[in-house]
């Protein structure tokens, strides 16, 4: 009855997705970058076209968009001043005093968003505790805003030492430059990002700032926009920790939107997995540049509080901006249909990140590219047929993917052309297995018994080779995987996450603080959901950040979503050391736990997924044709049969190894694998024993 | 050697990378020590069974890389493979047969395949606290610099030596962390050893050598190639460190010849009386690191990439310490090697090095309460050590790094962080202007750093701070850095090294220092000036002295 629509603004693309009654439109258009807007609202109009609906038809627009990102990456965003601690100039700029290269002597690092001309300081200084050991200098904040004003400062962050123990001091500050400047966008460290680590909390204030004003003038056009086209229904963002919000929320803190495209698509994942009822999953999107990968547990993507953006060296951790905020924990790495290989000093073949984009594009695109890319390599392999890529809607050419091959990997391997293809493909799966190793490490989780879902243009070719490489049986591609982050959207919660530190020993542990703390947070995650809920029920969930004492890394433990009591204590320093153990093997003897921060998230309860029933067998359609491919693990060329996607029915099984086409995609069933469409057209990859 | 095997010994020389990533992973993830999980004062890698190194993990500082490379021998010399069990691991800090410190732990690890020794896992991590005297470079002989732990087994087949652990316990200030930084660096071990298992039955490998000899031959010859592409001939240098009780020369003669590069330190001064004297292992550990970056920065690190990398180091010489010597801080005058080896390079290829920087960590060890105050004390017991870094040495085509550590690879703490946990009250942390060495290039900047304790009580640092007497050089032209200062906010100076009290109601102050230059200052680009004076990193006087602007 009710139709919900979705936009994901990415760098090349605006995808639309509508949803009614289990029905899906959907529809791709040019991103027009100079006014972002245009974009969405033509690909609005020709999706509704196609769905033949009216703007009164739908009761929700979900947008979600890179812009954020793009604008810290570009450096496009407004004039930026930062007024801190005195003696703390610098936070921004000196980081974390060190090199994310040991060996490269010429390494570049971020340049902080803020210039120091306009990194300005006051005298004022609280203690850990919150206590204030220096008042705030008032008429060195009201000196600072005429300086400001002289420099046309568009957008202002205030960060000090421990304002998130106690903001007052920042408080006083804001209330002082908005008696002098009204009209000036301000972003509080104690209100953005309230945890301890001063550069991580300034750095996202910073950001915050930077965007704010861009962001804020961009909505307003797209609000008015849509209401223009005659569309009355709320319009909610998609935030980077994978819940939605309101539009006032997010021109207040749009930082929490920068990674909103890449949360679709992990949201995406969950649905297919909650559908299929599994409950350990790996999130697979491999498209033209990048590779990204996500664990998902019991349905929900995995969260994190911190991330980088606009990393300069070469996908390097370390090179990046840091942001404190709630986000979709994922690695991506430099690993797509587009990077370009070569052969380093040592002879070692090397993959990515450079990428050869759309235009030359790889060498097999007969546009110019010389360098070979993962696609010539998988065109060597035989794994694309030339004149069926992308649905034909693209030639591809072997002679120059042959010719790249030989001449950038093989000669100076001594390989023929389409074995240094066969080391590429190996290599950038192996690329993207070790990045699923050290992220499942990073985040204490293992492989056993784990599903992937593949999806992205080139996660379904890739997938099953990462699959052996990390010990997963068992891989799924869902149907609409080229609008994955759209789609995602539709089926996000409207949710809200408030983290704060209170710093806890158990040896001490204060019930009355926390239960006060937790509750002021619930209130507050609860007031910005309620917004646009629409009497939806609403779940909480709470988290404690925990660690032995002396450790510097959390894990999180989840608490009982109500006051605590003084029988909860043991209760929950039991489970740390359970979980603790789980990660790591053994729990460490004589160490008291002591408690860093806390979250409190609140979301609409989303609506019941059943786990779909399983379908009876169907006898698999003829292939329509076959291809010589070389498999990678053995190097043994056989032949492979093709079958159309559209025209296998659920329930039918064809075994590996063979090639199930689609317009958009292909997947590959490798050898020692079978393929079964399950009830609702999704491909379920096994071997061995998960048969 | 068919084509998909020549491909798949690549594949796995890729996953033993990712394997000692992970292992330094777990490391950072479970070590209590902040100068492992915050700062990052680590290495792993893994060994064959005659203690060659495969490969070692990017995350980590080369100061243990290189010469926790050398002690695995060590441990093999006194525990054969042949009698090592499952479930076994062995430790040291022994600063001969380790990393040149006793705060530095060096854990071995032997991984089991089908009941059969495969390979070793080792790693190194800089702990807190091992007794003594604590951080500092008072002491007159190693025994009073803390604990001292031959290699012994700390684990036997999964079972804790608990005699072990009762002396560990006892012999540290901080027993907690030091006891849980051990169970880490054993479960980090474990983790590799497990994941090298996995490997190996994917590919069918009986033994990991036939991979070695191809990590070894390929980076051999590829170091090889890098070598004889640079000019030939013998290439002299000479820096200078404050010292403890006198200034001390480092020297060196840096022969490149076709098959290797031989540095010959004669000259270099005598030992010290106190704690900065240099094991000849991490002396090789820094110079090889100085050379590697400059001359094959993209060969990875392991045994045959830095063989062809010799050091003749005289005996008697600072940069070869004997035991007894003390040597708890051997990084400050360790640390100038890569600035000496780049004075050397310089002659050779003089557009591939760096001027000199503040080189050596500034790391106030801080303590206070009864341990340097008695019964007046007004606060608790801490003991605390922050990194910190000066400017970086200016570059042929890019300025130096303002602030940030190099040659070291650690990364620094969060003033919030360490507010939390020790009573002491930082009152400025930020870039000290007019410090950088001027060029065409300029140096990096130094830092200004104000300390006291909370409620201005009284406590105390031990002073391991150098360049203060010996600014960063520049080169081709290029002026020096500014030379450190270290005292008190009323203007006192105080020693460089060595426990030093700061009175109630005192700040200390450390004014890092910068990065020398590199060209003619004249020949820098006008708006870069200006931008540095916008930015009041450079006062319009400097500009106007050094850049005629």
């Amino acid at each position: 009855m009710s139709a919900r629509l979705a936009v994901d603004i990415g760098g090349t693309f605006t995808d639309v997705a509508i949803e009614r009654d289990g029905e899906r439109w959907t529809g791709k258009v040019l991103t027009t970058p100079h006014a972002p807007e245009l974009g969405v609202l033509e690909g609005v109009r020709v999706v509704m076209a196609r769905a033949a609906m009216t703007p009164a038809d739908i009761v929700l627009v979900i947008h979600g968009t890179t812009l954020a990102t793009n604008a810290i990456i570009e450096r496009k965003g407004a004039k930026t001043a930062l007024l801190t601690t005195e003696g703390f100039r610098d936070v921004l700029a000196l980081g974390n005093e060190s090199r994310y290269d040991q060996y490269d002597l010429n390494i570049d690092l971020p340049q902080p968003l803020v210039p120091r001309r306009w990194r300005l300081t006051v005298p004022e200084r609280l203690d850990n505790e919150g206590k204030v050991l220096l008042p705030l200098d008032e008429k060195a904040v009201a000196d600072q805003v005429a300086f400001m004003k002289a420099e046309g400062i568009e957008s202002l962050a205030i960060g000090f030492l421990h304002a998130f123990v106690n903001p007052a001091h920042e408080q006083r500050a804001a209330a002082i430059v908005r008696g002098l400047w009204p009209e000036l966008n301000i972003s509080l460290s104690s209100e953005v990002s309230p945890e301890m680590r001063e550069w991580e909390r300034f750095s996202t204030t910073a950001a915050n700032a930077y965007v704010q004003p861009l962001m804020a003038s961009y909505l307003k056009r797209l609000e008015t926009g849509l209401r223009g086209g005659g569309f009355t229904c709320p319009l909610f963002l998609m935030l980077s920790g994978g819940g939605l919000t309101t539009l006032d929320t997010a021109a207040r803190f749009p930082i929490r939107l920068v990674e909103s495209g890449p949360a679709g698509g992990a949201i995406f994942s969950a649905h297919v997995a909650k559908q299929r009822g599994w409950g350990k999953v790996l999130s697979f999107d491999m498209g033209g540049t990048t590779a990204k990968v996500c664990l998902i547990d019991d349905y929900a993507p995995q969260a994190s509080r911190s991330f980088e953006v606009a990393r300069v060296g070469r996908f390097k951790k370390g090179s990046g901006l840091p942001l404190r905020i709630p986000v979709i924990e994922m690695v991506e790495i430099g690993a797509g249909g587009g990077s370009i290989a070569h052969c380093d000093a040592l002879g070692r073949i090397q993959v990515g990140p450079e990428s050869a984009g759309a235009d030359p594009g790889p060498a097999c695109y007969g546009r110019g590219g010389r360098h070979p890319a993962v696609t010539d390599a998988n065109l060597s392999l035989g794994r694309y047929e030339p004149d069926l890529f992308a649905g034909g809607a693209l030639k591809l050419h072997v002679q120059p993917a042959l010719d790249a091959l030989g001449r950038d990997v093989g000669k100076r391997l001594g390989l023929p052309p389409e074995m240094a293809g066969l080391g590429v493909v190996e290599m950038v799966d192996e690329n993207m297995a070790n990045a699923a190793r050290v992220h499942a490490i990073e985040s204490g989780k293992s492989y056993g018994g784990r599903a992937i879902i593949a999806f992205g243009g080139g996660g379904p070719v890739h997938g099953y080779r990462v699959a052996e490489k990390i010990g997963v049986n068992r891989m799924l591609v869902p149907s609409g995987a080229g609008v994955g982050s759209a789609i995602g959207f539709l089926r996000a919660p409207v949710g809200y996450e408030v983290v704060k530190s209170l710093y806890q020993r158990f040896r001490s542990f204060d019930v009355g603080a926390v239960n006060a703390l937790l509750g002021a947070m619930s209130d507050e995650a609860r007031r910005v959901v309620a917004e646009g809920a629409f009497g939806a029920p609403m779940a909480e969930h709470r988290l404690a950040f925990m660690r032995y004492v002396g450790q510097g890394h959390e894990i999180s433990v989840v608490l009982p979503s109500r006051a605590l009591t003084a029988e909860d204590i043991p209760v929950i320093r039991a489970a740390y050391d359970a979980e603790y153990t789980r990660f790591y093997d053994r729990p460490v003897p004589g160490s008291d736990v002591e408690i860093l921060a806390f979250a409190v998230t609140v979301a609409t309860v989303p609506e019941e997924v059943l786990p779909v029933a399983d379908v009876a067998d169907a006898p698999a359609p003829a292939a329509l044709r076959v291809q010589q491919v070389r498999d990678t693990a053995t190097g043994e060329v056989a032949t492979w049969q093709v079958y159309d996607r559209p025209a296998m029915p659920p329930g039918c099984t064809v075994p590996g190894p063979c090639i199930v086409a689609e317009a958009e995609t292909s997947t590959l069933v490798g050898p020692g694998w079978r393929c079964r469409v399950d009830g609702l057209g999704y491909l379920e990859l096994t071997r061995g024993e998960a048969a | 050697m068919n084509a998909l095997e020549k491909i798949q010994r690549q594949i796995q020389w890729n996953r033993l990378v990712a394997v000692v990533e992970e292992q330094a992973q777990i490391m950072i993830r479970t070590a209590f020590s902040t100068t492992v999980r915050e700062a990052g004062d680590l290495s792993a890698g893994i060994f064959d069974l005659q203690g060659r190194m495969l490969a070692q993990a990017v995350t980590g500082t080369p100061g243990h890389v290189n010469s926790m490379m050398e002690s695995v021998g060590h441990f093999l010399a006194k525990f054969p493979a042949a009698s090592m069990k499952p479930g076994d691991h062995y430790i040291t800090n022994d600063p001969w047969l380790g990393t040149g410190h006793l705060h530095d732990l060096t854990v071995v690890t032997p991984a089991f395949r089908n009941g059969a020794i495969v390979g070793l896992f080792a790693n190194t991590a800089h702990v807190i606290d091992v007794g003594g005297l604590g951080m500092g470079p008072d002491g007159r002989s190693v025994f009073e610099e803390g604990l001292y732990i031959p290699i012994v087994k700390c684990f036997d087949q999964g079972q804790p030596n608990e005699t072990f652990f009762d002396f560990v316990r006892m012999g540290s200030r901080t027993p907690v962390e030091l006891e849980g930084d051990i169970y880490s660096l054993c479960a980090c071990n474990d983790a590799g050893a497990k994941r090298l298992v996995e490997m190996m039955d994917e590919y069918g490998m009986e033994s990991i050598d036939p991979l070695a000899s191809y990590i070894f031959d390929a980076s051999l010859t590829a170091t090889l190639d890098e070598i004889r592409k640079l000019p030939k001939g013998t290439y002299r240098g000479t820096i200078k460190s404050d010292g403890y009780e006198a200034e001390v020369t480092l020297k060196a003669a840096m022969t490149i010849k076709d098959d290797e590069i031989v540095v010959d330190y004669a000259g270099t001064s005598g030992l010290s009386g106190r704690g900065i004297n240099v094991p000849a292992a991490y002396c090789r550990a820094y110079a090889c690191f100085g050379i590697k970056c400059v001359v094959a920065p993209e060969i990875p690190n392991n045994w045959a990439s830095l063989a062809p990398f010799r050091m003749e180091i005289p005996e008697g010489c600072i940069l070869n310490a004997p035991r007894p010597y003390p040597v708890s801080v051997r990084h400050v005058v360790g640390q100038l090697l890569p600035d000496l080896m780049m004075g050397c390079l310089h002659q050779a290829v003089p557009d591939r090095v760096n001027a000199e920087g503040s080189s050596a960590l500034w790391n106030p060890p801080l303590r206070g309460g009864a341990q340097v105050s008695g019964a007046a004390a007004e606060l608790p017991d801490f003991e605390i050590i922050t990194f910190n870094s000066g400017g970086t040495g200016a570059r042929p085509t890019k300025d130096g790094l303002d602030g940030t550590a190099f040659p070291s690879g650690v990364r620094t703490m969060p003033v919030e962080a360490t507010e939390n946990v020790a009573p002491v009250i930082f009152w400025q942390n930020q870039i000290r202007a007019d410090s950088a060495g001027a060029g065409r290039t300029r140096g990096g900047f130094g830092k200004i750093m104000e300390i006291g304790a909370k409620g201005e009580a009284e406590f105390a640092v031990n002073a391991i701070f150098d360049r203060v007497a010996n600014a960063p050089k520049g080169r081709d032209g290029g002026g020096d850095g500014a030379s450190g200062w270290v005292g008190f906010t009323d203007g006192t100076t105080i020693r460089t090294k060595g426990y030093q009290v700061v009175p109630k109601g005192k700040r200390l102050l450390l004014k890092l220092p910068g990065g020398g230059g590199m060209g003619d200052a004249k020949d820098r680009d006008r708006a870069l000036v200006e931008r540095d004076v916008a930015d009041g990193l450079v006062s319009p006087a400097q500009a106007k002295a050094l850049y005629g602007a």
